[in-house]
């Protein structure tokens, strides 16, 4: 089974976010970026699939995202048997335009499963797994937890989670896309001198891509940090003193005998 | 075309949910606005229509095949019934189903998207959508280029009471083509799992999120639970490192609860957890960060580290 996993580095969600000074989006240029999470969680799902059985995993990613390939190493390191970085994807493409550019490439590789996260944070006109599996005309399932062997062969069983915890499993006719939520396990850790070897070895191919010819159709207008209505009265000073305000808050409502 | 909003309904055995009431609030307003109706789309019995009094119409399809949550299915018969009425605007919640299908919908119906929906707007002909990005740290009002666009809303972004209206609405019956050429099927639902004690109906919780690092340092958190004689709850990153069990999970995957009070230690606030916890009568949030989404709807915040403020906080309760 060969199981591809798009990657994609968004920004670090830690950091201060900046705006370009004309508000229409985020100032990339001093922005920290780092792999999606739910990126981290497909290729942890993929990895486990594999060693259950035998497929390939191959983690794929754009050129226009910063520092993709720290991704893309890190993603050999932990035992991805190829890493791609299609390049000519122009600038911050958006969902639309990488379902586009990605099931153009996807075309003729021959994916029995492609495999990514639910969501990235700055999906604001929707999110990659649907759009993928629409453009390409396969069945697809997203807020995945668990993907394995289905009872038929060409089959897989993937779970499907709902608000309040239940969930459902389906069974899968392949080639499909899922959209990934959480994997089986955490995702591993790659030792960093793994990741140097890799990078030393250079293991990263390149492919070119056809550039997406579809818009979104969304036009932003501006982007703001949340206006600050009900901002949280914000308690200062040395930890005790904080800690004290905080009982007195829960005392004051009887939750603690003060 | 017409100027009709549609809302995919949703359910939940035989009760329709929350987000959907939600979704025909919103509707009705941007209907008016649009000179349009309310219609629901209805997959599976119709007796629900009974608690759609807040449509205009209720286009129902009743199909073997709909009777569960199938993505495939629904997406085929979506697609059909937005064919078949060729409406403005879909309107879906992000959750699950929007999360799957939204996507999908906007790139085969060609009509844009606008996803994490917080506030939607009619400015005459043209729709404006507020999204928030980013794990809540952006907004971006969008406008939706042509004349159809599909969003998927936010959980508890709009109020319910507005789609619960009585009136009866008009119930049209779509047949749909044959849905038995679909790749996928459903083979198991398991219902949530019950814990050892009920986050949803306890008076105060100390709730903590990624920000603790690690397993071996819950204990810091796991004290001041203990010393205040409350559970410990968490956001979904610690419930996935399987730190604590999902009957411990608040959010949009997890339990809304709405304790007196509810501390929150190195949790950012993404719009999925708050979907969890937004109403509780008092929020106090601990993060290092100040710009963290959970100080905007939090009543108190700090950013003293967790690992200063909650050992001093166990030894005032402990006095
Ligand atoms: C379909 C779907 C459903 C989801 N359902 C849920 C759900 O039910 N519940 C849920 O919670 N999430 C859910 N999520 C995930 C959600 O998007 C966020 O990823 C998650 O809520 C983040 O958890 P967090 O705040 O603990 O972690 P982070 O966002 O990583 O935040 C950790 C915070 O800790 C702070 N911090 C770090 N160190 C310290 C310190 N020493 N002292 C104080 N603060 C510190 C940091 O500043 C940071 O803000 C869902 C996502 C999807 C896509
Ligand atoms: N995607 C993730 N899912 C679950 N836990 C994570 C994830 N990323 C980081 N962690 C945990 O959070 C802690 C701090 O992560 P970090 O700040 O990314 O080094 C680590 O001990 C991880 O176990």
């Amino acid at each position: 089974m060969r199981i591809v996993v798009p990657m994609k580095a968004v920004p670090d969600l830690v950091e201060e976010i900046e705006l370009t000074s004309d508000g229409s989006g985020i100032d990339r240029e001093y922005l920290k970026f780092v792999l999606n999470e739910w990126d981290d969680q497909a290729l942890e799902e993929a990895l486990l699939v594999k060693e259950a059985g035998d497929a390939e995993v191959i983690a794929v990613g754009l050129d226009s995202d910063p520092d993709i390939e720290q991704a893309l190493y890190a993603a050999l390191a932990k035992g991805a048997d190829k890493a791609v970085k299609l390049t000519g994807a122009g600038e911050a493409p958006d969902t639309h335009a990488r379902a586009e550019m990605l099931a153009g490439w996807l075309g003729d590789q021959g994916a029995d499963l492609v495999i990514t996260g639910v969501q990235s944070p700055d999906d604001l006109d929707g999110q990659l797994p649907p759009a993928l599996g629409a453009r390409m005309g396969l069945p697809h399932v997203s807020v995945v937890t668990s993907i394995e062997a289905g009872a038929d062969a060409g089959t897989v069983r993937v779970r499907q989670e709902f608000s309040g915890g239940r969930s459902t499993e389906l069974s899968v006719t392949l080639p499909a896309v899922v959209g990934l939520q959480a994997a089986r396990q955490s995702p591993r850790y790659a030792p960093i001198s793994r990741i140097r070897q890799m990078m030393q070895a250079g293991g990263i191919e390149e492919a070119p891509l056809s550039p997406a010819s579809g818009t979104s159709g969304l036009r932003v207008r501006r982007m703001y940090a949340p206006e600050s209505t009900g901002h949280a009265e914000m308690l200062t000073g040395s930890p005790d003193e904080v800690a004290a305000k905080i009982v007195e808050l829960l005392s004051a409502r009887g939750l603690v005998k003060g | 075309m017409s100027n009709n909003v549609m809302v995919l309904c949703e359910h939940v055995g035989k009760r329709v949910t929350d987000s959907t009431y939600e979704l025909i609030g919103k509707a009705r307003e941007l209907a008016g606005a649009f000179g349009g109706q309310v219609e629901v789309a209805l997959f599976g019995p119709a007796d629900l229509a009974e608690q759609l009094g807040g449509a205009d119409v209720v286009v129902n399809v009743d199909d073997p095949s709909l009777a569960e949550y199938v993505p495939e299915c629904y997406e085929r018969a979506l697609m059909h019934v937005l064919g078949e009425r060729e409406p403005r605007l879909l309107l879906l919640a992000n959750a699950t189903i929007g999360l799957d299908l939204g996507a999908a919908i906007s790139v085969s119906w060609q009509a844009p998207l606008a996803a994490y929906c917080v506030g939607l707007a009619a400015e005459g002909d043209t729709l404006v959508a507020t999204c928030q990005i980013l794990g809540g740290k952006i907004m971006a009002e969008v406008e939706t280029e042509g004349t159809k666009a599909v969003a998927t809303v936010v959980g508890g972004a709009f109020p319910t009471e507005p789609g619960q209206g009585s009136g009866s609405p008009e119930v049209v019956t779509v047949s749909v083509p044959d849905l038995g050429s679909v790749r996928m099927s459903l083979t198991q639902t398991f219902e949530a799992q019950g814990g050892d004690v009920d986050i949803t109906s306890v008076d105060m919780l100390v709730s903590v999120g990624r920000g603790i690092g690690s397993q071996d340092n819950l204990e810091t958190v796991e004290e001041l639970a203990t010393s205040l004689g409350v559970p410990l709850s968490a956001s979904r990153p610690v419930i996935d490192s399987g730190w604590l069990p999902k009957s411990r999970q608040v959010g949009k995957s997890g339990l809304k609860v709405k304790p007196r009070a509810y501390l929150a230690f190195g949790i950012s606030g993404a719009p999925e957890h708050l979907e969890g916890m937004r109403s509780a009568e008092l929020i106090i949030a601990c993060n290092t960060d100040e710009q963290a989404p959970i100080f905007e709807i939090a009543h108190y915040g700090t950013t003293v580290d967790l690992f200063d403020l909650v050992p001093a906080i166990v030894e005032r309760v402990q006095g």
